[in-house]
């Protein structure tokens, strides 16, 4: 397929697009009053904030906090153009409107390798994606792109407020703006007065919007660049923090379901008069599939454990339906059988490609696989659902609020403009709250005991079972190799099913297609390591098993692959893993420079007696991390001691939240490395519940320490960065202390 | 039945094998305690119960009634526990699902051992983050330990 082709897939504007429309300026982000409807005495700026009588500023939030501190980050962007102190800023979820799509996380879909960003292709390719990106409006809460993405609109949007704030109170005191100025969130005046922002509500009424913003000079920033406190961290510390779970309705009803055990299978009949005679039972009724959904059986009652109860008392006949037999083991044979083969779409391609290897003196490779795994955020999938007077009101805990509505819409037979979505906070996304699977369920309850509202929880055990795992994968990868051992050509072949049209697939029906998928080779094609040759194909390999985005997506494995392969070329060479990295770095400073600040912080080649050290360097989502892991291995166990972790984020917005960051990924990384494992049997997942699928609990968890080596410019990506390069930093680190190359995932050693 | 929950009794009409996580949520609307797993194995729904941590989502309501229940609700009474000012002072919660817990386990060791070996923190604090919160967690009940404060 052609690169043209995948661009427009990519866009999913199926080519709806008119020329004419090109030339137009692109959309505006600012918003105007009219975006963010003022209430009770308050008075909106523009579409992002809002001046309140008490002098709080509210700010129009269009992403879901979900751990990743994004509620805190946001905010300190226009808190940082006003001077007003973080404490004074209240957080409030944005109406749907385009100004608040996120035309980022689509830029850096494209599929440009780092090194070729500055070219006129690449930035031809991402002027038109952020102009449709505009358009579009995709209020969608991941790929690490909420900084990147509100870096101009929100500060922006605080210099123009600022502008306003200094005009209203110039007309108040009938001075020239210019004599006044914004200090610690009031006004003052050159001849002393002051004015609290709360006392200027009204005559911002007056004050035009400004046609120019100008931005602060990054030198002067006085919160960007701070560890300020979490705006989210007082609630979550006393039970007061409303996740989708906790949302309480008056005479609300609660949901419980029995989705078909086995994919694509389908209900035949049930029976739920036993259930219906239990106490507080309301209804049984039988949903369909939809949205990615399996079909399900579901008891409503005025609790949810009572309708778990009355659940189990209902009788249902699947038909088991022609996945019956899908089996994980047999397809990962099949995948492994496939990259002996031709065929696939070749993602990247500069020099002659796999063509050179004809030139090597040797040629190295080896064979690399990843299973499927599980999102298990902590709060079990949800949602809340009301259907009155020909409205419907939704409460969940989402990554994608405007996506949310329109698969409501579309369940309730309703025009999207009658569908309220209320984003709650996240308990835990990783990519799984992108889906809208449980929508359509709590809809067509709700219509079913409509107008009382219905809350649909999941057990852990549907939670688990009913995912969209992170794709299995299995690659090949070849190095050619000159005299002295150094590689000069990179050849990638992978197979795996791809994410991103089956999610289309479930999100918009009518927009399925196949299409290229540049998750599938991203952390294969797109590192900077120097080789004249390099080619990278990837064949799609569908099977009946969902697969979604989690956390990083395809650099969660195509690190894995790449970070031990450049190890095991390293020690094919008779060379200092660390040392052979910078070698291959050599016009790539950046990079570079970070692995040996990493290098100095760990103490690299120095390590405590029955530990050995692994290092992996990954780039991804517009940040590079450069990781140290140190580890042992006790009977038969692998035990991560401490990961040390250096950071290349462009602008740090807030280090503290960048550390916590690094924490989280470096956690959930290693429970995957270390544990992470879904397989399917006869068409149904095998593990149930946190017994079957481990986590990394307190006991097991390292060390992690944090630096940073700021370099200006957008902010990159933070909440996916730090989970690729933990898998093979403690693969690399295993090879080290055993001699064992652990080439699949979860690590296991040979006794 | 009659349960003493924050220090105050309430009288809950509850089918007696009802877990007590959803009597707190479903009937009391105290929806601080997290569902998390329903097996006991994540640890999300931790409440004390006579001042030892339990896990509520297997314990029944019948086990609980007439003895001390105390929730995140009610952890530090009008003003915050220590241990809840060491989580806002490290930053603990990210997502902040497990934290209620989280919190709830770390009052409840805390009630046993005034000053937790990292052996013991280990042994007490089985709850799962996904967030990966551990590190933080471990440095708050050590900083509530060092000060001395005592748990209620």
């Amino acid at each position: 397929m052609k690169r043209r082709a995948f661009l427009l897939g990519a866009l999913g504007t199926g080519g709806a697009l008119i020329v004419g429309w090109s030339f137009l300026p692109p959309r505006s982000r600012m918003g105007d009053r009219g975006t963010l409807p003022p209430l009770d005495g308050a008075v909106s700026l523009n579409g992002w904030l809002r001046i309140e009588p008490d002098g709080a500023v509210v700010v129009a939030m269009p992403r879901s906090e979900m751990g990743q501190g994004v509620y805190t980050g946001l905010a300190m962007l226009p808190a940082e153009e006003l001077d007003v102190p973080l404490a004074r800023v209240r957080i409030e979820q944005a109406p749907v409107d385009s100004i608040y799509g996120n035309v980022a996380m689509l830029v850096m879909s494209l599929p440009f390798h780092p090194d070729d960003e500055k070219s006129t292709k690449a930035r031809a390719s991402a002027w038109f994606v952020a102009k449709v990106a505009r358009e579009l409006g995709l209020q969608v809460t991941g790929g690490s792109s909420s900084l990147r993405d509100a870096w101009l609109p929100m500060r922006r949007a605080g210099a123009a407020a600022r502008a306003m704030l200094l005009e209203a109170a110039a007309r108040i005191w009938r001075v020239p703006a210019g004599e006044c100025s914004m200090v610690e969130g009031e006004v003052r005046h050159a001849g002393g007065r002051r004015l609290q922002l709360g006392e200027l509500v009204g005559a911002l009424r007056e004050v035009p919007l400004p046609s120019e913003v100008k931005l602060k000079d990054p030198k002067r920033f006085r919160l960007i660049g701070t560890p300020a406190a979490r705006l989210d961290v007082p609630d979550k510390v006393t039970g007061r923090a409303r996740f989708g779970i906790d949302v309480r309705l008056p005479g609300m009803l609660y949901a419980a379901l029995r989705p078909c055990p086995t994919l694509g299978g389908t209900l035949l009949s049930f029976d739920g008069d036993a259930a219906l005679a239990l106490p507080g039972v309301v209804r049984v009724s039988a949903l369909a599939a939809a949205a990615g959904c399996a079909p399900a059986v579901a008891v409503v009652a005025n609790s949810w454990w009572r309708a778990t109860q009355a659940l189990a008392g209902v009788r249902a006949d699947w038909d088991p339906g022609p996945y019956a037999g899908f089996d994980s083991a047999r397809l990962l044979a099949e995948m492994n059988a496939a990259l002996q083969n031709g065929g696939g779409f070749t993602y990247y391609k500069r020099g002659r490609g796999e063509a050179a290897l004809l030139d090597a003196v040797q040629v190295y490779g080896a064979d690399y696989s990843a299973p499927y795994l599980a999102h298990a955020t902590m709060e079990p999938m949800n949602c809340t659902a009301q259907f009155a007077r020909g409205r419907l009101r939704i409460w969940a805990p989402t990554q994608v609020p405007s996506i949310l509505r329109d698969v409501a819409a579309r369940a309730a037979g309703i025009d999207a403009a009658r569908v309220e979505v209320n984003v709650t906070l996240l308990g835990g996304g990783f990519g799984r709250r992108l889906e809208t699977d449980f929508v359509p369920q709590a809809v067509w309850l709700a219509r079913d005991v409509s107008p009382a509202p219905v809350q649909v929880i999941w057990t852990r055990e549907q939670d688990m079972t009913h995912d969209f795992y992170r794709p299995a994968a299995v690659a090949r990868l070849r190095a050619g190799l000159d005299g002295k051992r150094m590689p000069f050509s990179w050849v990638t072949r992978s197979v795996s099913d791809a994410v991103v049209p089956q999610y289309v697939s479930r999100a918009y029906p009518a927009l399925a297609m196949d299409m290229p998928d540049r998750t599938t080779v991203e952390g294969l094609f797109d590192q900077s390591y120097e080789f004249a040759h390099r080619q990278c194909t990837h064949l799609t390999w569908k099977s009946p098993a969902p697969v979604g985005f989690w956390r990083s997506v395809g650099h969660s494995h195509n690190a894995f692959f790449t970070e031990s392969f450049i190890d095991e070329l390293a020690h094919n060479a008779k060379a200092d893993p660390y040392d052979f990295r910078r070698l291959l770095l050599a016009r790539h400073a950046r990079h570079r420079t970070l692995l040996e600040y990493a290098a100095l912080k760990a103490g690299w080649g120095r390590v405590p007696n029955g530990r050995a050290q692994g290092v992996a360097l990954h780039e991804s989502f517009g940040t590079i991390v450069a990781q140290v892991a140190e580890v042992s291995v006790a009977h038969g166990a692998i035990r991560v001691h401490r990961v040390v972790c250096a950071v290349d984020c462009g602008t740090v917005v807030n280090p503290e939240l960048v550390a916590q960051q690094m924490e989280s990924a470096v956690v959930f990384g290693l429970s995957a490395a270390l544990y992470g494992e879904i397989t399917f049997k006869e068409g149904r997942v095998e593990q149930r519940n946190f017994p079957q699928y481990p986590v990394l609990g307190m006991a097991e968890a390292p060390v992690v320490e944090t630096y940073l080596l700021p370099n200006g410019g957008t902010p990159g990506g933070i909440g996916e960065v730090g989970t690729p390069p933990v898998a093979p930093a403690v693969a690399n680190a295993v090879y080290r202390l055993t001699g064992q190359r652990l080439r699949s995932l979860p690590l296991r050693l040979e006794s | 039945m009659q349960f003493t929950i924050n220090g105050k009794s309430v009288q809950v009409d509850a089918d007696p094998t009802m877990p007590l996580l959803w009597v707190l949520r479903d009937l009391l609307d105290l929806t601080g305690t997290k569902f998390g797993c329903g097996i006991g194995a994540c640890g999300a729904c931790t409440v004390l119960v006579d001042n030892r941590a339990v896990r509520s989502c297997v314990t029944m309501a019948r086990d609980t009634a007439g003895r001390d229940i105390r929730t995140i609700e009610g952890l530090g009474g009008d003003a915050l526990h220590a241990l809840q000012q060491a989580w806002i002072d490290r930053q603990v919660p990210q997502c902040g699902y497990c934290q209620s817990g989280m919190l709830m386990a770390a009052a409840g060791l805390l009630a046993q051992t005034a000053s937790p070996s990292d052996t013991q923190i280990d042994a007490a604090m089985t709850n799962i983050c996904r967030c990966g919160t551990y590190q933080r967690v471990r440095e708050a009940i050590k900083l509530v330990a060092r000060s001395g404060r005592r748990s209620p």
